[in-house]
């Protein structure tokens, strides 16, 4: 991504950004916010709508329940106060892909107010404050591009319209482009888990807008903000952030001012546009929704709705680190998924070591997955597979190499581990009288070994076992051949 | 129907309908016959109705006298001849709500208080003019022309609901259903001289009424009598789980009480309501009519309340602060009326609305967006909602004293066509008596009280408490049989 400025690392090196994000999140309801048409991404265009969502004369919206339960779950596990009353605005403004001429949306009384998040920075843990979570509708989409008559007209496609949002603000206390994607990536994990989202960015149910300035280091007030939207990529969100850091310092350091505007991101380009000043801003003309009575969620029904949390990733990892002996790190990796986790955890309390299943994933399973560039949940190999490997491991039915290999079979044939080992099991050498044989081959042919063991040096026992494997194109059983090594050194 | 040459004609009641269809002694067709040729006769020259479909009137006709022929019970409104403001869908029928921005506008679905007309067994027979979106206290608002007033076609018959009250008022239908802003349905009702019903904010749904504000709008009943006007409602209230400031408090029976009279009943006068401004002609006729309910045994309580003054100036900040909001839809992109030859969509945008709504629309617009601008919100919008609530405080203060609140409903009888139309606050003014009830939520009605000297209808608003329509029927049906 080429930048378009460049800044000296010094000069860099004397400001710090302030960054706060504000991500709408779609959540993934059976049906709209307002109405009961299907909340499905991907429907012919214009199909997934009624008088309701296209804004029809005399319509009116009536709030879904369900997504009421996944904004306040989404509150909690945010650790969010979640507000008894909450009230319904209507925020207007002109646009072809908003049939009412508004949008329904929380303004001054938002449903959670005051969370936080942990991240890891640079400097260790640290709290990324949410500032509020509300709830509000999507709006349908602009099709400008892909028609044979595009140059002149735009095409409208308003099912998306009404699908149910929530939009999660953060205080300004992120400081870097990495702590800013870490956030993103922990509050993505966190609604993944409580399963209220997708969060696919690609396909916009997770979508980001940034406010960024930038200050001398050491300063106490915020510079001058801009906002920048359009980031549709968690691959961009480094880029664009690190880009607009740069811009603004390049301005303050020429003796320029930043100006507080709408910037629109350019993944082509790699650079930020400016979109509206603030002269140009919109007056959205908020006023309290008449057609809807103030949302209120008791404490009885908070309760229930609390009662549905599941462990959260980070209680998640602090309980496996615990639990299986594992680092942090392949705790991290364990549970980039709550189904991931679920299957492992499964998989493991079923094992006869759950600590070998943990190491086996993080390490074998994890290698081969980046080196063939698939996502966990692309696996051939389950996790089932990985604690079966395991368990065969664990009673010396299998050498860490047979391991390695059928692992690499499985990524070869894309099978899972359990249907490759039926089939190619290695046909292991149980024959006490072979294995002797081979044994006596190895002694006779390292006498100096020999001695040194029947000197007392115990270990050397270790060397013979591995020779005789080797010979025996590894096939011999491990624990039968230990125990033939010992008693025929020991004769 | 008796035809006749006056404009002026009382509809068959349901009573007598229901009865005579039932006893087969005439049928839902020939009584839908005899509304298509009223209607024929008397409406070139009252223009109240915006669209005639006799071809679903006649089918909704014959299936009532299947039922009929066949002995199977008769639903509350079989065969009754309803028309249907055009600010309310019905399915596949025009809705243009009297704007140009939404000629040629089809409606898929049918408003929930007109589908519930339909199952009760009413024949539609068309859609009525009225103001545009309902803006207007004299039906001049209209695209499609005004309505002329059935006792003097050189007098409005009131607004925003003039054609719903002037069809009922000409014997065209039995009744029809109006919408109720500031005043919509009870103005027009007394210009007109029948009966009209502001219902309880809640009471009736308002899913499918083409929204003008949306905190204030309510759908209610016009006809030429109490009791049929209290069986409508019975029909079109009740919980819709598409409304969701619909209330679910059940439906009581509207007639059970028509009859009680007024004996120990303690209603109140406010005084704010006989104040300047009042006509002559009004307060004579009101104050006779107060006197007959003395006489019938109520109990007259003196009362006040004291913020009425400021009702007007709050009623247009958030009526017109929810109007500029509620009609940003009509942008010409879907449905309706589209400029042409516009260059840009910002152009088009302008020039859609602005050749779309008449000139009473874009002011209420303009106001509103105004009051609702950053900087003006707190000392407008803000300001008119919490003295929305002392108004609303004043009605709750008095209904702890009286059980119904007699007031005029407007200051004047039906004025001349054109007389205040260049004046819009002369024309706010009209609803002086009637915003109070619609910024408050409480239910009222207007019924025909006595009439000036040259033969113009004079109506008194009934007010009740919320939800408290059988008392204000009751009072109603009272001042009915005595005039
Ligand atoms: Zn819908």
């Amino acid at each position: 991504m080429a930048s378009a400025v460049t800044l000296s690392p010094e000069v860099r090196a004397k400001y710090e950004a302030v960054i706060g994000l504000e991500v709408h999140v779609q959540l993934l309801t059976e049906t709209k916010a307002f109405c009961g048409c299907p909340n499905r991404f991907g429907a012919p265009p214009n199909t997934n709508v009624c008088p309701v969502c296209l804004g029809l004369p005399g319509a009116l919206p009536v709030l879904n329940k369900r997504a009421v339960e996944f904004a306040t779950l989404a509150s909690l596990a945010l650790h969010c106060e979640v507000r008894e009353r909450s009230i319904f605005a209507r925020k207007n403004y002109f646009y072809p892909d908003l049939p009412k001429g508004y949008q329904i949306s929380q303004y001054d009384t938002p449903l959670g107010e005051n969370g936080w998040i942990e991240v890891l920075s640079g400097e260790g843990r640290k709290r990324v404050g949410i500032t509020r979570l509300h709830m509000e509708e999507d709006a349908g989409k602009s099709m400008h591009e892909g028609f044979a008559d595009s140059a002149t007209r735009t095409y409208v496609d308003l099912n998306r319209c009404g699908t149910p949002l929530v939009e999660i603000v953060s205080e300004p206390d992120l400081r870097t482009p990495d702590e800013a994607y870490e956030y993103l990536t922990r509050l993505k994990e966190i609604l993944l888990y409580t399963a209220v989202s997708d969060c696919n960015m690609e396909e916009g149910s997770l979508r980001c807008d940034a406010n960024v300035s930038v200050r001398l280091k050491g300063a106490e007030e915020f510079g001058t903000k801009a906002e920048v939207k359009n980031v549709n990529s968690f691959r961009f969100i480094r880029a664009a952030l690190e880009y607009e850091i740069e811009r603004q310092i390049e301005l303050v350091e020429s003796g320029g001012r930043v100006v507080q505007e709408t910037r629109l991101w350019n993944a082509g380009e790699g650079r930020t546009y400016s979109m509206r000043s603030k002269e140009q801003a919109h007056d959205y003309r908020y006023f309290p929704e008449p057609d809807l009575p103030p949302l209120i969620v008791t404490d009885a029904w908070k309760a229930e709705i609390a009662a549905r949390m599941p462990e959260l990733p980070g209680a998640r990892r602090a309980r496996m680190i615990a639990e299986y002996g594992i680092t942090e790190q392949d705790a991290h990796t364990l549970t980039a998924s709550r189904e991931f986790a679920d299957q492992f955890e499964e998989a493991a309390r079923a094992a006869k070591n759950p600590r070998r299943v943990a190491n086996l994933a993080q390490s074998e399973l994890t290698m081969r997955l980046k080196a063939a560039g698939l996502e966990l949940d692309q696996s051939p190999i389950s996790m089932k597979g990985v604690a079966q490997a395991a368990d065969l491991a664990e009673e010396g039915k299998l050498s860490s190499k047979q391991l390695k290999q059928l692992f690499d079979l499985c990524f070869e044939r894309k099978e899972d581990f359990g249907t490759v080992y039926e089939r190619e099991k290695p046909q292991q050498i149980t024959d006490s009288s072979v294995i002797e044989k081979m044994i006596d081959e190895v002694i006779a042919a390292n006498p100096a070994q020999v001695e040194q063991y029947r000197k007392g040096k115990k270990t050397v026992a270790a060397f013979f076992v591995g020779q005789v494997m080797k010979a025996s194109k590894g096939q011999a059983n491990p624990a039968l051949l230990n125990e033939l090594v010992t008693k025929k050194l020991d004769a | 129907m008796t035809p006749t040459k006056s404009l002026t004609a009382t509809p068959p009641s349901i009573a007598s309908l229901r009865q005579a269809i039932a006893g087969r002694a005439t049928t839902a067709t020939a009584v839908t016959e005899a509304a298509l040729a009223r209607i024929a006769e008397a409406d070139p020259a009252i223009h109240a109705f915006l669209s005639v479909d006799a071809t679903l009137a006649r089918a909704q006709a014959a299936h009532v006298d299947q039922l009929a022929a066949a002995g199977a019970p008769l639903p509350p409104l079989a065969g009754v001849p309803f028309g249907i403001k055009d600010v309310l869908t019905l399915e596949g029928a025009p809705a243009t709500a009297g704007s140009k921005i939404l000629e040629g506008y089809h409606p898929p679905y049918t408003c929930t208080a007109v589908k519930k007309l339909a199952d009760a067994g009413a024949v539609f027979l068309g859609k009525l003019n009225c103001d545009e979106f309902a803006m207007g206290s004299s039906n001049e608002n209209s695209a499609y022309g005004p309505v002329h007033n059935p006792h003097d076609p050189g007098r409005v018959p009131g607004g925003s609901s003039g054609g719903s009250a002037a069809a009922v008022a000409s014997g065209m239908v039995t009744a029809t259903l109006g919408t109720d802003t500031g005043g919509s349905i009870r103005q027009p009702a007394s210009f007109c001289g029948v009966v009209g019903v502001l219902p309880t904010y809640g009471r009736v749904s308002r899913y499918g009424l083409i929204a003008f504000a949306s905190s204030l709008d309510r759908i209610g009943p016009f006809a030429a009598n109490v009791r049929d006007a209290a069986t409508v409602l019975g029909v079109i209230a009740g919980h819709d789980p598409m409304d969701a400031t619909s209330s679910p408090l059940p439906v009581p029976d509207y007639t059970a009480d028509l009859d009680k009279g007024v004996r120990g009943m303690k209603l109140g006068v406010p005084s704010e309501y006989f104040a300047d401004g009042l006509d002559a002609e009004v307060r004579a006729a009101i104050e006779s009519g107060i006197e007959k309910l003395r006489a019938a045994g109520a109990e007259i309580v003196p009362i006040s309340l004291p913020h009425t003054r400021y009702a007007i100036p709050t009623y247009y900040v958030i009526a017109t602060a929810e109007a500029s909001s509620n009609l940003a839809r009509f942008d010409g992109v879907r449905y309706g009326f589209r400029a042409p030859k516009s260059d840009t969509l910002a152009a088009m945008y302008r020039r859609t609305r602005d050749l779309g709504f008449g000139a009473e629309v874009k002011r209420r617009i303009l106001l509103g967006t105004y009051v609702l601008s950053h900087g003006y919100y707190d000392a407008y919008y803000r300001k008119a909602q919490q003295v929305r609530r002392l108004l609303a405080d004043d009605f709750l203060a008095a209904f702890r004293q009286v059980d119904a609140i007699l007031t005029p409903t407007a200051p004047t009888p039906a004025f001349r066509l054109g007389e205040k139309s260049d004046d819009p606050v002369a024309m706010y003014l009209a609803d002086i008596y009637t915003v109070t009830a619609s910024l408050a939520g409480i239910c009222g009605i207007s019924v025909p009280c006595g009439q000036s000297r040259s033969g113009l209808p004079i109506g008194m608003q009934i007010l009740g408490p919320h939800f408290g329509e059988a008392a204000v029927f009751r009072v109603a049906q009272a001042v009915e049989t005595q005039r």
